[in-house]
């Protein structure tokens, strides 16, 4: 009990002692800006374009931020604005269950494949 | 036999995948947020281009049934083959005819004006592009109808066409 | 002109040759010689050398600049210096497929005069399925992109070549990462030339590695190069963007590096025949899956290619006719004899490179996935949606952790066998010394969250131990600790790069400065510079640091005439422990540019460490004894 408040502490010293709030800010900016892809050149994000829309994109997201917002929130903002296509990360929903799913059951079935038709079972 | 079976139904599963890919070569790749229609215009605020007066959006959209909000640039080339349907379109005396000037010097856009004539009922400035934003525009030149509830009608992506003009006037006679 | 002509009617006269070859090595399969007739060693040679003039003509046309010939028009100008004008040959995609013919028909006739310790028969299969791919390739060239087109009357001028891709890494890229496809292509044709000829054994195996590691190395190196080019001229500061672009050359990489484990496997014990065939023929489908991902346009990326719905659907066609081939080839004359299935004790070689395996067609599955999940979706349900970085890192970063331990581990294990209580105790050292190690560090830069911590520690722990067994191992593979150690190296750059890189965006006039960190940037003036085929805004910025060094960094604007463009070169000091990154932006209509300053710590080191992974593919090719 001891030692875990204990760690709990240093973790939460080191969340903050490393950046003020302004290099923080800035940070989550520019992380939201990197996962929305920009409409005007399709094949960059935001962070990277140098676009009108890209730069009033940035520019939301600092006004938004600054409104108090979370980076969830923006996130929702700008898909019910330009629709899900803008954002990087796609939703886990009945659309996109099997992009996600997929992987997994593939590493799972290998994984099967492998232990039933090479690995000696005893050891 | 167990060998046929597992080949079959690779077969099958490329022949879909060939299908998929086949047709995927067809779609444009290029995307083009839908149009969403009957969504309430957010409230922002903004200022005048000329008179340089802050101005809201609920003292901009009054008094009339129908508007028409064009959103343009004076670096915007397409803006410029577009102006001429603006003017014709500012006959329409049943819209009021909004411009937002997106992310433009005023010094630029006000010389554009005397160069191409002013359609416009009023000209606000959106220096930042965030009125833009809001509304869900994705550049320039774009065009937005608004009924007198503040409701978005009807959307037209890049310049304004002939067709699209007569679609305007028939949604506001 | 000349040029041209010759080589257009080269082209046609390699073509003859490649349907040549059929005829003459089908009457040379089926006689009696034990050797392969020497007519089909010189039409393969006839072939090559007729692609090589071809291309050698192209590519004077466009040192000529004749612009009569429509690839040059389209791709060249006459004030681009000589290296652009010669890499223009293969950055556009007429000269880059007829790269890619260039390739193939050399690789087939080193294949054949290599491969003469093999049986004849599957030699000459082997030439011919090469010669089926070989000949898809020529037609798609003639029918739809003859980089031979002539027109009148012949234009003054030519269109210019983009200016991001007038850069040295980005000249040599398309050139390397090919040797690298067409290479795949080799193992394909072998592999199923060895199913037909039942030659699948550790003969074979030890004869096709050295195919499966040249294509690797430039396989692995020409991604490298795409990275460099990325970073240096795209001017955002990333270097991998998981563009389907980049996500393309990365899936045939995942391929062929469980292909050259696996190989392993089979070469000692004669197991996993199977499964070494399927991952031959993988690799090569993906290489080109790729081709046709990129050529036809079907997906959006920053990397825009001229594209043309025709060409699509003509790789995409030849591509299913392939698989299909080879699908039936596979079923029809691969027999396994399920009695021979050898069981693998869990703690041996064989055990952990199939866990290698393992892991590696899950990253393939993921990228592969996120790359053409976004088409189905659309065809089937016409929604559109983005996968980008979030879902990568989502899915391969945690099974990153296990993979990275099982890849420490494995080399320390013995073939069929090995006891826990013989596991070394360095075994164990190493990871006492990697947990103090992360957590002095972890200690210093603070927390980075728990996947990242423990990504940091198997990291350190494969580094340790390909360090341990450098100085102490009884057998040494350099090539396996050369590859393994610059594979702990990248990934510790990676991590080490993204967590601890900073950056600041800001918007500043001529005069101005700003403070980052504990150093100011002072922007001090602006000079404009003509330039033969463009011309240059450079910024002077100075960096001054708390001890009040001065740094001087000279980003650039480049407006260049032949196309009108502008783009921007970042200025980048590179030391072995960051790159200080400054690149400037115009900002319509104000005095005041977008500046983007960037530490990135440790990021000469991704570079180091991609060379030494490919030193040690190189020096598998030397090694000729092998531990027990």
């Amino acid at each position: 009990m001891k030692l875990s408040s204990f760690l709990l502490i240093i973790l939460i010293t080191f969340n903050f002692t490393n950046l003020n709030s302004e290099e923080n800010n800035d940070k989550i900016k520019n992380k939201i800006s990197k996962n929305i892809r920009c409409l005007i050149c399709q094949g960059q994000s935001v962070y990277d374009s140098q676009s009108d829309f890209a730069v009033s994109i940035k520019l939301i997201i600092d006004k938004k931020l600054n409104e108090g917002l979370n980076e969830n929130e923006i996130y929702d903002f700008l898909k019910k604005q330009y629709g899900e296509w803008i954002s990087y990360d796609p939703e886990f929903n009945k659309k996109t269950f099997i992009l996600w799913i997929l992987p997994i059951l593939l590493f799972v079935i290998g994984g099967a494949i492998i232990l039933r038709k090479f690995i000696v079972q005893k050891l | 036999m167990k060998n046929k079976i597992i080949l079959s139904v690779l077969v099958l599963f490329f022949t879909f995948c060939f299908i998929v890919l086949y047709k995927g070569l067809n779609n444009s790749n290029i995307y083009v947020p839908e149009t969403k229609i009957e969504k309430t215009l957010i409230k922002f605020n903004s200022t005048d281009l000329y008179s340089e007066n802050k101005i809201s959006s609920d003292q901009i959209f009054v008094g009339s049934e129908y508007y028409v909000l064009n959103i343009w640039a004076s670096w915007c080339v397409p803006c410029r083959a577009e102006h001429p349907k603006l003017i014709k379109l500012s006959e329409n005396k049943s819209i009021k005819l909004i411009g937002l000037n997106y992310r433009d010097n005023p010094k630029n856009a006000k010389k554009f004006i005397n160069e191409f004539g002013d359609p416009y009922f009023m000209i606000i400035k959106d220096n930042q592009g965030i009125i833009s934003v809001d509304l869900g525009a994705i550049g320039v030149p774009e065009t937005f109808i608004i009924d007198k509830d503040k409701k978005i009608i009807k959307r037209f992506l890049g310049s304004l066409t002939e067709k699209s003009l007569n679609e305007i006037n028939l949604i506001t006679k | 002109m000349l040029a041209h002509q010759i080589g257009y009617y080269s082209l046609i006269l390699g073509f003859f040759f490649s349907i040549l070859i059929i005829p003459v090595s089908i009457k040379n399969f089926s006689n009696k010689n034990k050797v392969i007739n020497n007519k089909v060693f010189s039409i393969s040679f006839f072939q090559f050398f007729f692609v090589l003039v071809s291309f050698s003509g192209l590519i004077l046309s466009f040192v000529n600049s004749d612009f009569g010939n429509e690839t040059v028009f389209n791709n060249s100008h006459t004030t681009k210096p000589l290296l652009y004008k010669i890499s223009g040959t293969w950055g556009n995609h007429e000269g880059s497929l007829l790269l890619w013919l260039l390739v193939l028909t050399l690789f087939i006739f080193i294949f054949l005069i290599k491969s003469n310790s093999q049986p004849k028969k599957y030699r000459i299969l082997t030439l011919l399925f090469q010669q089926v791919i070989i000949i898809g390739f020529f037609l798609f060239l003639l029918k739809t992109s003859n980089p031979f087109n002539y027109f009148f009357p012949v234009p003054k001028e030519g269109l210019g070549l983009n200016p991001i891709l007038q850069d040295p890494a980005l000249a040599i890229h398309p050139p390397i990462l090919y040797l690298g496809y067409v290479g795949s292509s080799i193992i394909f044709s072998s592999s199923l030339a060895a199913v037909v000829e039942k030659h699948i054994s550790n003969v074979w195996a030890k004869h096709i590695k050295f195919w499966i590691f040249v294509s690797w190395i430039f396989l692995t190196f020409g991604i490298m190069l795409g990275s460099i080019w990325a970073y240096y001229e795209l001017g955002w500061g990333g270097f991998w963007f998981w563009d389907p672009v980049e996500n393309v050359s990365l899936m045939p990489w995942f391929c062929l590096t469980a292909l050259l484990h696996c190989i392993l496997v089979l070469e000692k014990k004669s197991m996993l025949s199977s499964w070494t065939i399927i991952l031959s023929i993988a690799t090569f489908m993906l290489s080109m899956s790729g081709t046709f991902l990129v050529r036809s346009g079907i997906l959006n990326s920053v990397h825009t290619f001229a594209n043309d719905p025709e060409r699509g659907i003509f790789i995409l066609i030849f591509l299913f006719i392939l698989i299909l081939f080879s699908l039936v080839i596979f079923f029809v004359f691969h027999k396994e004899n399920d009695q021979k299935i050898v069981k693998i004790n869990w703690l041996s070689k064989e055990a952990s490179i199939l866990f290698n395996n393992w892991f590696l067609m899950y990253f393939l599955s993921v990228v592969l996935i996120g790359t053409v999940y976004p088409i189905f979706l659309e065809v089937l349900s016409s929604k559109k949606i983005s996968v980008g970085p979030p879902f990568y890192y989502k899915l391969i970063i945690p099974f990153l952790i296990p993979f990275l331990f099982f890849m420490s581990i494995g080399p320390n294990l013995n073939w069929i066998k090995s006891e826990i209580k013989k596991i070394k105790i360095q075994i164990v050292l190493s990871f006492a010394v990697s947990l103090l190690i992360s957590f002095v560090i972890l200690n210093q830069i603070g927390f980075v969250g728990l996947i990242n911590s423990i990504l940091i520690l198997v990291t350190f722990y494969l580094f340790f131990i390909t360090i341990k067994d450098f100085f102490l191992k009884k057998f040494k593979n350099y090539s396996q600790i050369f590859s393994h150690f610059g594979f702990s190296l990248l990934i510790l750059s990676i991590l080490f790069n993204s967590i601890l890189s900073s950056e600041k965006i800001i918007n500043l006039k001529v005069g101005e400065e700003f403070s980052f960190r504990e150093e100011t940037i002072i922007f001090e003036s602006i000079e404009s510079i003509k330039n033969k085929n463009y011309k240059s805004i450079v910024g002077n910025f100075k960096i001054k640091d708390k001890q009040n060094n001065f740094l001087q960094l000279k980003p650039e604007l480049r407006i260049y005439n032949q196309p009108v463009m502008i783009t921007s070169e970042a200025d980048i000091k590179t030391t072995l422990y960051y790159d200080k990154f400054l690149v400037m932006n115009l900002v319509k209509d104000y005095e005041y540019f977008n500046v983007r300053y960037q530490v990135k710590p440790f990021m000469i080191w991704i570079w180091i460490s991609t060379v030494i992974l490919v030193i040690g593919g190189f020096l598998s090719l030397f090694q000729r004894s092998y531990e027990k």
